[in-house]
């Protein structure tokens, strides 16, 4: 039996440097992963490889296999555009398109894969919203621009965004890191509700934050996997020095 | 205690006080310098202006023998080769400038961005040469007979083929503004933040979708703007127009009949004016010409000073409930 999402010697580059090396990780259905580690080690580039979003940086390039159900979503036949709709992805500033309303720029991915009927796309809008905990403060102003929200509205419209078009998995590159402590509390919170039907994987600066919400942890350092696990073995008894080290503060 | 920055009493320093002297003087006098042409402009067209009044626009008859003066037709050939311009540039434009931007590798996109940006830089009568020379020519022997066979019915496409008139006016115009309006395009595309570009493909956008989602809507002002920039530059435009419009005074429907514009019978006409009546009459189609460009112009800084304003989300981020 395999995973849902696992990485098979994945190696990533820009132009000649490259910046991961020969990645191994697997991801269970119904989890959420933290992957933890100093700035510049990878971790941006690595869940940028899990949604094939990685090559679409000029002169990037990644060796290696990422298997979603089995299947290898590098492989020739496969279409980036229909992976990119299973795997869904937050960044780490919220990016609502500043030309649509709250409604459309929810509504906007089930647009994009053909679907036009009003009713299903307002039953589409509410879910997400919901499951998002931003219904309540938007649904009397779906037609205002997303961009009149706040940061944490926003980043939350964002994550509606990408459930709205029912991803297996949502990529999170640092959701919290322009947020105040209230809307990170919130997003946490929603992230063990969202993880019933979703499989997550989040990149954190916060090992707290990891500490809380994630299943397994990993720990990158300068493009290599160092250390995966349970949540609760790595934060209190790490195998490598190198992972001790750093949760401790001790690092460099 | 409350501060007030106040930029007078801050240049207390004499070394300063010169300097901002110095910066000062050739703002004010090119402002100065605009309200003055303005000014010449409307007084030495008053012998017209009490002459004709109103007619002198909405009349069509041009006689210098007689002191009549009608510039409706004028008027008209202006905007219509204007309006050909935009409507063949603005596509060409746009899409250049999104090939370049999206599509082109950074170096070919920086080559033929330079390119692109040469054409601007031939000067307008070596434009008028080849649209004589090579333009006109194909015009007459194979586009407009063309036009006349598929959409004949519409009167824009019906009389005899010239060659030179209003459409091969046009499309030199097109020509011509072309690099403005890419470049304006070009610039206001990369002001785009990569982000957006990204939200658009990690929603399952193809490439297209995510220029038109992510580019293209969040730059129409700008697009806009650009636009109206290069209409600016058409509507004033005279050397290679009056090269290939044909210089007749008249309206006509057809687009390859030939016409002339505000431009071209100033420049035609001037130095051959004898009378002050006419003198008069093509200084306030000067007067005309300048109103119109400064309005247009201003139009345009509105439009693209806005279609820049991006970045940060409008809410300071964290701005919690
Ligand atoms: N577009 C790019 N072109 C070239 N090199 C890049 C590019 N993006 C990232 N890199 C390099 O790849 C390495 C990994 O970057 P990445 O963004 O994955 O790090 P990260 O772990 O996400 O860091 P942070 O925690 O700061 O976000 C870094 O050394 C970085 O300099
Ligand atoms: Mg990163």
């Amino acid at each position: 039996m395999y995973s849902l999402l696992s990485t098979q010697n994945l190696s990533a580059s820009f132009g000649s440097t490259q910046v991961l090396k020969n990645i191994q990780m697997d991801f269970d259905e119904f989890t959420v992963s933290a992957i933890i580690g100093p700035s510049g080690c990878g971790k941006s580039t690595f869940i940028r490889c899990l949604n094939r979003l990685h090559e679409e940086v000029a002169e990037a390039s990644a060796t290696g296999k990422v298997l979603l159900q089995g299947h290898d979503i590098y492989a020739s036949d496969v279409d980036p555009v229909a992976i990119r709709r299973k795997i869904g992805m937050v960044f780490q500033k919220p990016n609502p398109f500043p030309s649509l309303s709250i409604f459309d720029n929810v509504a906007i991915g089930l647009k994009l894969a053909g679907v036009r009927r009003g009713a299903i796309l307002r039953e589409t809008v509410e879910r997400s919203l919901k499951l998002a905990a931003l219904w309540e403060e938007v649904k009397d102003k779906l037609n205002s621009q997303g961009t009149s929200l706040s940061g944490g509205q926003q980043q939350r419209l964002c994550i509606a965004r990408a459930l709205a078009v029912e991803p297996s998995v949502l990529l999170m590159d640092e959701p919290t890191s322009a947020l105040d402590p209230i809307s990170t509390a919130k997003i946490e919170e929603l992230m063990t509700e969202l993880k019933k039907t979703v499989t997550i994987v989040i990149v954190t600066h916060n090992m707290q934050q990891a500490a809380r919400i994630s299943d397994k942890t990993a720990f990158f350092l300068l493009g290599e996997m160092i250390e995966y696990g349970e949540t609760s073995e790595l934060f209190t008894a790490p195998k490598d020095q190198r992972t001790e080290r750093y949760i401790t503060g001790r690092f460099g | 205690m409350r501060f007030k920055l106040n930029r007078k009493k801050r240049e207390v320093h004499l070394g300063d006080r010169v300097f901002a002297f110095i910066l000062k003087v050739p703002s004010v006098a090119l402002v100065l310098l605009l309200v003055s042409i303005a000014y010449y402009l409307f007084r030495n067209a008053l012998p017209v202006i009490h002459k004709q009044g109103w007619s002198f626009v909405t009349t069509s008859v041009w006689d210098p023998v007689n002191d009549v003066y009608g510039a409706l037709p004028v008027v008209y050939g202006t905007v219509v080769s204007s309006f050909i311009a935009i409507l063949i540039s603005t596509p060409l434009s746009v899409g250049v400038a999104l090939f370049l931007t999206e599509i082109a590798p950074t170096r070919v996109g920086r080559v033929v961005g330079f390119l692109v940006e040469m054409l601007a830089a031939i000067p307008s009568v070596v434009y008028g040469l080849w649209g004589i020379f090579v333009l006109a020519p194909w015009l007459r022997t194979t586009v407009e007979p063309f036009l006349a066979k598929t959409m004949g019915f519409l009167p824009f496409f019906q009389g005899a083929p010239y060659g030179v008139g209003m459409l091969a006016a046009g499309i030199i115009l097109a020509i011509m503004i072309t690099p403005t309006i890419s470049s304006i395009s070009r610039e206001i595309f990369n002001a785009i933040p990569r982000v957006q570009r990204e939200a658009a493909l990690a929603l399952g956008s193809t490439r297209w979708e995510m220029m038109r989602l992510s580019v293209l809507q969040s730059a129409r002002r700008g697009i806009i703007g650009a636009v109206i920039l290069g209409l600016g530059r058409a509507l004033g435009e005279t050397m290679a127009v009056t090269m290939l419009i044909g210089n007749r005074h008249e309206v006509s429907a057809s687009l390859f009949a030939p016409g002339s514009t505000m431009a071209s019978i100033i420049a035609n006409e001037y130095a051959e004016a004898t009378s002050d009546v006419h003198v008069a009459a093509l200084v306030e189609v000067g007067l005309l010409l300048f109103a119109v460009t400064f309005v247009i112009n201003s139009l345009a800084r509105l439009f693209i000073s806005r279609g820049f304003r991006w970045g940060a989300p409008s809410n300071s981020p964290g701005g919690a409930k």
